[in-house]
């Protein structure tokens, strides 16, 4: 009996997440298309490019402890990578292969800067979705874990990261399109953006990445390293003492949680056809953590429904209440902070687990 | 064995995914057109139309006032029998002062409420971000704020002033002003940068020396420094496209470091009756170009004046983009009812020469790049933070977005 119990517990530890990644696949990627409006596709579309950073901070701050606040950075790498390709390819479509975007026509002098000649190349933007944010996240977390830097202060490191990169977007109108941010695309990898069949394949594409998100970090946790993140997190001096350097351990979550966030900025670009400073700021990072919180940040799900549903939720109220919808968004998270500190996600657990001890007075 | 079993299964998902992903695939490449279908419906009664402004984030504080003059001129045109015998049924939405947030609210309202236009935006951020959606949705947009130009849509209109119309006049009062030297301070964004291009070689033009140019990004406050190079610039005048609270800033360390409205005068292009009294000093005496103000003397101004403070309070004060968004619906009626029609295409056949009596004065629309024909006005403040109007264009100026009518202006020079 003992042991059936066991084996059930254990084949649902195995199998539990796995059934939770195909519900969810099954959900994007059936039910929604099928049942939405493109419009309404679209707009999940965009909370889906949320969801996938989601996945990342959730492996970062709910496993690893560290609290990334300035992942709009990383979202910004990605979201600007692909917006810069998106622009000169509209700008091609029209003016030729040498053609520059027409901001830098009507703003600067006409000419492009040298670094955005790469962008023109979209198998170059691809892989520079990947790399970029994985390089500028392994420098930076070298330099902060090595150091062990952590709380508070990498949370404060972080977020002011973010508030730096915005201020530098704003400030270079010539190269980045500055306050406007970088829009008026008209067409991704050859296909006409505004064509609702290339749409739902846009969406479908993001989705598609999203659910790779989590089989990646559903390994990640099954593996040893999830093992030794977690451990990191809890006592990192015993796991130091053991022999590991946590410094490493961490630098992978983040390098990880980087990647993500700028896989989600890629798609946010085609998808909302728009990526300005205001998406990528501190604001933006913030509201990128309320997703991860609200849905339960060291659960594998928790940080990619939580997302979709702060982002519904958004849309939602503000769409039902235009004038107040700010105080309920407001008042949501207070609420969630002060009764489920580790998100709606483990409700049900908390709930359990105050019930339990009464069963075992009995 | 659970292990490898997982694998599998990883696997599997995987595959699914990918299936199910690719079968949504096998979209259109670009070139063939997809042709928007209407969904707008006026056979009723009604006709809808849709108020996008901010009313959360960092614009909400300007962007509010837009809003609550497209709500009283709903009101006024639905009390005087609607639009074609239909009244207007408003879909208000907020903006957040998120460009993405417009992007998306713009698209609900085309193809989820079905309005017949928009009404909204206010920073060019949040007009680039509904541009290409309105255009692709073939809807119609009714932009109310004075903007940096280099623009013109079939599906916008923009109803606030072009360059030619505010930061051209306003070189010309500053030449009538036997101005010689100007300082330029900005706040470093596109508007004042594409301001201050034009200004540049407008002043070459006139013979006005550039005497010092500075900028901070927007929303800091610290003008301690740049002050500092007016003083030591000693310049005739000061040229402000300092936009929001920066503004408070600049005329803290202007006062501070001793200059005056009778030594060294500032003309701005975004200060006006509401942000007058908020500067926290006495700031009498210095200029502002415009295209509207409260104190213009005209039968429409006074009645709308009249009916803002009844609505909304004596002690609000009506300004330019607001002035701006209430002559946008009252053109919009003009509009549909010259065309006899909701339609896009038919609207926009109508569009040239059509004009409304707004407060500001009579404005005309240009069919060819869809603004409108203003006034430009040159204020100074009074002691009652209200602007005398010292200089006026003789006639509505004709927009010209682009600037081509103008021999000197040269678009890639820097």
């Amino acid at each position: 009996m003992k042991n059936l119990l066991q084996t059930g517990q254990r084949w649902g530890r195995t199998w539990g997440p796995l059934l939770g990644i195909v519900v969810v696949a099954i959900a994007l990627l059936v039910v929604a298309p099928a049942v939405l409006s493109p419009f309404r596709l679209n707009n999940l579309g965009k909370y889906v490019c949320w969801a996938i950073a989601g996945v990342g901070i959730g492996l970062a701050w709910g496993r690893g402890g560290m609290l990334v606040m300035g992942q709009g950075v990383f979202f910004g790498l990605g979201g600007y990578a692909m917006a810069m390709h998106l622009k000169l390819e509209a700008a091609m479509a029209t003016g030729g292969p040498d053609a520059v975007p027409d901001f830098m026509v009507l703003y600067g002098d006409g000419t492009m800067p040298g670094w955005w000649e790469p962008f023109r190349s979209g198998t170059f933007t691809l892989f520079a979705v990947l790399v970029l944010p994985a390089i500028a996240a392994t420098i930076l977390g070298f330099a902060i874990f090595k150091r062990r830097v952590k709380g508070a202060y990498f949370a404060i490191l972080t977020q002011a990261l973010a508030v730096a990169f915005a201020t530098l977007l704003v400030a270079t109108i010539k190269q980045t399109g500055g306050f406007n941010g970088l829009n008026q695309f008209t067409q991704f990898f050859g296909y006409n953006l505004y064509d609702p069949v290339n749409k739902k394949m846009i969406y479908s594409i993001a989705a598609v990445l999203l659910v790779v998100c989590l089989v990646v970090v559903w390994q990640l946790y099954r593996s040893r390293f999830g093992e030794l993140l977690v451990a990191t997190r809890d006592a990192e001096e015993r796991v130091r003492f053991l022999g590991h350097d946590p410094a490493n351990i961490k630098l992978v979550a983040f390098v990880v949680a980087a990647v993500m966030a700028s896989i989600g900025g890629a798609m946010f670009a085609p998808i909302t056809g728009i990526v300005s400073p205001s998406d990528v700021d501190a604001t933006a990072s913030i509201f990128l953590i309320a997703g991860v919180a609200l849905g339960g940040r060291s659960l594998l799900l928790g940080p990619a429904l939580g997302a979709l549903a702060v982002g519904f939720g958004r849309t939602f109220l503000s769409e039902s209440f235009p004038d107040q919808w700010t105080y309920f968004l407001g008042l949501l998270f207070i609420v969630v902070i002060l009764f489920f500190p580790s998100g709606l996600g483990s409700a049900w657990s908390q709930l359990s687990a105050r019930l339990r001890p009464k069963e075992t007075v009995r | 064995m659970f292990e490898s079993r997982a694998r599998h299964a990883m696997g599997i998902v995987l595959a699914l995914t990918a299936a199910l992903g690719l079968s949504a695939c096998g979209g259109s490449k670009s070139g063939e057109e997809s042709a928007a279908e209407s969904c707008v419906d006026t056979s009723g009664d009604t006709v809808k139309l849709g108020f996008l402004n901010s009313t959360s984030g960092a614009m909400a504080i300007s962007e509010q006032t837009v809003r609550d003059s497209l709500v009283m001129a709903a009101e006024e045109i639905n009390a005087s029998g609607g639009i074609l015998g239909k009244k207007i049924e408003p879909v208000l939405e907020d903006g957040a002062s998120d460009p993405a947030i417009f992007a998306e609210k713009i698209e609900k309202l085309l193809t989820g409420d079905c309005v017949a236009a928009a009404f909204g935006g206010w920073t060019s951020a949040s007009r680039k971000a509904m541009l290409p959606v309105v255009e692709a949705g073939n809807g119609l947009l009714f932009y109310p704020v004075q903007y940096e130009g280099l623009e013109a849509s079939k599906n916008i209109y923009y109803t606030g002033a072009t360059t030619n119309q505010q930061i051209i006049p306003a070189m010309d009062f500053l030449q009538s002003q036997g101005v010689k030297t100007l300082f330029l301070a900005g706040s470093d964004y596109v508007f004042p940068r594409t301001a201050n291009k034009i200004i540049k070689q407008y002043a070459a033009e006139l013979g006005i020396e550039i005497v010092g140019e500075e900028y901070v990004p927007l929303d800091d406050d610290d003008w301690t420094t740049q002050v500092a190079k007016i003083v030591a610039a000693k310049p005739d005048f000061v040229f402000n496209t300092i936009n929001g609270s920066s503004n408070v800033g600049f005329i803290k360390a202007y006062y501070e470091q001793g200059l005056t409205a009778e030594t060294t005068p500032i003309i701005s292009v975004s200060i006006a009756e509401e942000e007058a009294p908020a500067m926290g000093k006495d700031v009498t005496g210095q200029y502002a170009a415009w295209n509207y103000f409260q104190s213009v003397p005209s039968p429409a101004n006074e009645t709308f004046i009249e009916a803002f403070q009844a609505r909304y309070g004596a002690d609000r004060p009506t300004s330019d983009p607001m002035e701006a968004a209430y002559a946008s619906l009252y053109l919009y009626k003009a509009l549909v009812e010259k065309a006899d029609s909701f339609d896009v295409g038919e609207i926009n056949a109508a569009a040239d020469g059509v004009s409304f009596d707004a407060p500001e004065g009579t404005v005309t629309i240009d069919g060819d790049n869809h603004h409108i024909a203003k006034t430009g006005l040159i204020g100074q403040i009074n002691a009652d933070n209200q602007f005398d109007v010292v200089w006026s264009s003789e006639e509505p100026i004709e927009p010209d977005p682009f600037l081509e009518g103008y021999a000197w202006w040269d678009p890639s020079a820097q």
